[in-house]
């Protein structure tokens, strides 16, 4: 069977001077070492499953899931999705895939509906349907009627994801995305929404992609999971198989890196925007 | 034609949201549109002020209708311009960028979209400030050709969309100066193109720019139109420099947009955070 997602030798590398990096080319000076955020990753996704990644921060989730989600190009390598190219054939991608990021994305003034209608007309649904299934899939998340029609700057950031979880499901994608979606939610949304991606996957005939850095997430809804650190994937099995007698998973994925899940990145910060 | 159709159903949808947004952002628009007509309504008192201060009379109702109609286009030019420009700044600004960017749709229509919700709300302040400063000044409009003057009003904004499309993709380039020069670009424009004065006034040197602007052609042909009543067919020759300009500058900024945008895709400059 065709699978859902086949990564192959994928390479990304970031300038860590930003247009500085232009600069110092066209003047001859030495570059900096590039961020390799990215290091020959090969992954593939079988149709129907959960795949997790787990990495601690900077370790390239984000860049990965940017990669398949088409919203970065690759340096080199190649990544398939239900066998259309991702950079040859983006647009087709992204017809039957969609992703959930960290942050919320939406117009902040406009209501749940307004941002979801939004979305249902550019992704060409019809408007009556697209209108009955935002109040269906909303409510079934838990967000009152009220608040459906309330700009979403007054929503809390866990009904704020669940909102992003609903929009990406409105799109139906065979593929979706999760690139930490319940991080920094309160254990309440956090179980709200992860009860969500469950039934996604028990009811929808979709296949999942979920990076995260929190493991019991990715213990309990994961098929399969690839441990992810400095842009290489260190070992991929199913949850079970990659814990030892006795161990947790949190020792599992100390054992494979070194280091614990939550570290801080210290240059995080300091290396922020550029140009 | 399906395709196509949906693509227009999709353009829709950035102008159906955008107009919201100005709607739950209202107190801004109110304020912006009451400074706007102040604006207005000074550009306009220095003609009658002009009499006073140089002791003696001219037509100033002339002078009043010359100086309304360049601060009602340049308001409205300004607006197109500021609101295409801003296209990517606004998704960025809101959060939107990437889920926008993501979506299946061609790029031109979301360029399209964009610039047709900046050509309907910027018409539709035009038209307040006109009408308030018509109330203000018993202006002369008689004469006035309004056929034309939507025609050189809807050709205008094409010459303009391709330079606005240019400046929104600098924030694909550069994640904060891009909004700076298109600061630049909007004051280059006001300089050059006899909003104010004709462009004889200025130096030869910058004289020559307004050659280059499309803003010149619109106002010279709005003046013809709504001071003179200028016929249609006799405005035909302002329109020549538009579409030229049209047909250069507005592929030329899809073009550069698509150039900007596989940059920031490659080197990560949509989104880094998250
Ligand atoms: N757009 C970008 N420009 C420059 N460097 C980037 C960009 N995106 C990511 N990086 C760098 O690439 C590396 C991997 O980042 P990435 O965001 O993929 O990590 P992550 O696993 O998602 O981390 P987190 O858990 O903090 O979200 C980091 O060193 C980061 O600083
Ligand atoms: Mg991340």
């Amino acid at each position: 069977m065709q699978p859902a997602v086949s990564i192959d030798h994928l390479v990304k590398r970031f300038d860590p001077a930003g247009v500085g990096g232009a600069w110092r080319r066209a003047l001859g000076r030495p570059l900096k070492d590039p961020i390799v955020a990215l290091d020959a990753i090969n992954v593939t996704v079988r149709r129907g499953e959960v795949y997790g990644i787990v990495g601690s921060n900077g370790s390239g989730k984000s860049t990965l899931a940017r990669v398949v989600a088409t919203l970065l190009l690759p340096d080199s390598g190649s990544v398939q999705v239900f066998g259309h190219d991702v950079v040859k054939d983006a647009r087709t991608v992204r017809r039957f895939m969609n992703r959930v990021s960290v942050e919320a994305s939406f117009f902040k003034k406009l209501s749940p509906l307004e941002n979801l209608s939004f979305t249902a007309r550019i992704y060409g649904l019809p408007a009556r349907e697209a209108h009955q299934r935002i109040f269906e899939i909303l409510k079934r998340l838990g967000i009152e009627e009220k608040a459906i029609r309330r700009p979403m700057d007054q929503m809390s950031r866990g009904q704020q994801q669940k909102v992003a979880v609903a929009r990406a499901l409105l799109t139906s994608p065979v593929l979706l995305i999760l690139d930490e979606p319940t991080t920094g939610l309160d254990p309440r949304s956090k179980r709200d929404v992860q009860d969500f991606i469950r039934e996604v996957r028990d009811t929808h005939d979709a296949t999942v992609i979920l990076m995260t850095h929190d493991m019991d997430e990715a213990e309990q809804l994961c098929d399969r999971l690839a441990v992810i650190d400095k842009g290489r994937i260190l070992i991929e099995d199913k949850p079970a198989a990659l814990r030892r007698e006795g161990e947790s998973l949190e020792d599992a994925f100390i054992r494979l890196t070194g280091h614990a899940v939550e570290v801080d990145e210290p240059d995080k910060t300091a290396a922020g925007g550029g140009g | 034609m399906v395709a196509l159709g949906r693509e227009l159903g999709a353009s829709y949808a950035f102008v159906e949201r955008n107009f919201r947004a100005v709607r739950r952002y209202w107190g801004w628009e109110v304020v912006f549109l009451f400074y706007s007509i102040v604006n207005a309504l000074t550009v306009a008192y220095i003609a009658p002020g002009g009499v006073l201060v140089a002791g003696q009379q001219f037509d100033a109702d002339r002078l009043i209708l010359f100086l309304v109609v360049g601060t009602v286009v340049w308001a409205y030019l300004n607006s197109v311009f500021d609101s295409v420009a801003f296209m990517v700044s606004w998704e960025r600004w809101e959060g939107t960028i990437e889920s926008t960017f993501m979506a299946p749709i061609r790029r031109v229509t979301f360029i399209a979209g964009s610039s047709a919700f900046a050509v309907l709300y910027s018409f539709a302040r035009a038209v307040v400030i006109l009408v308030v400063v018509a109330l203000f000044f018993s202006l002369d409009l008689g004469a006035a050709n309004w056929v034309g003057a939507f025609a050189v009003l809807a050709i205008g904004s094409l010459g303009l969309l391709g330079i606005g499309i240019m400046s929104a993709s600098l924030p694909l380039l550069f994640l904060e100066r891009g909004s700076q020069m298109t600061v630049v670009v909007q004051a280059a424009l006001l300089l050059v193109s006899g909003v104010y004065y004709p462009v004889e006034v200025l130096p030869d040197w910058l004289e020559w720019f307004s050659v280059i602007s499309p803003a010149t052609y619109v106002l010279n042909a709005m003046r013809d139109a709504v001071l003179d009543g200028v016929s249609l067919l006799d405005l035909l020759p302002h329109f020549g420099p538009l579409m030229l300009i049209t047909a250069v500058t507005l592929p030329l900024g899809v073009w550069v947009f698509g150039w900007a945008e596989r940059y920031a895709l490659r080197h990560g400059r949509l989104k880094r955070s998250g």
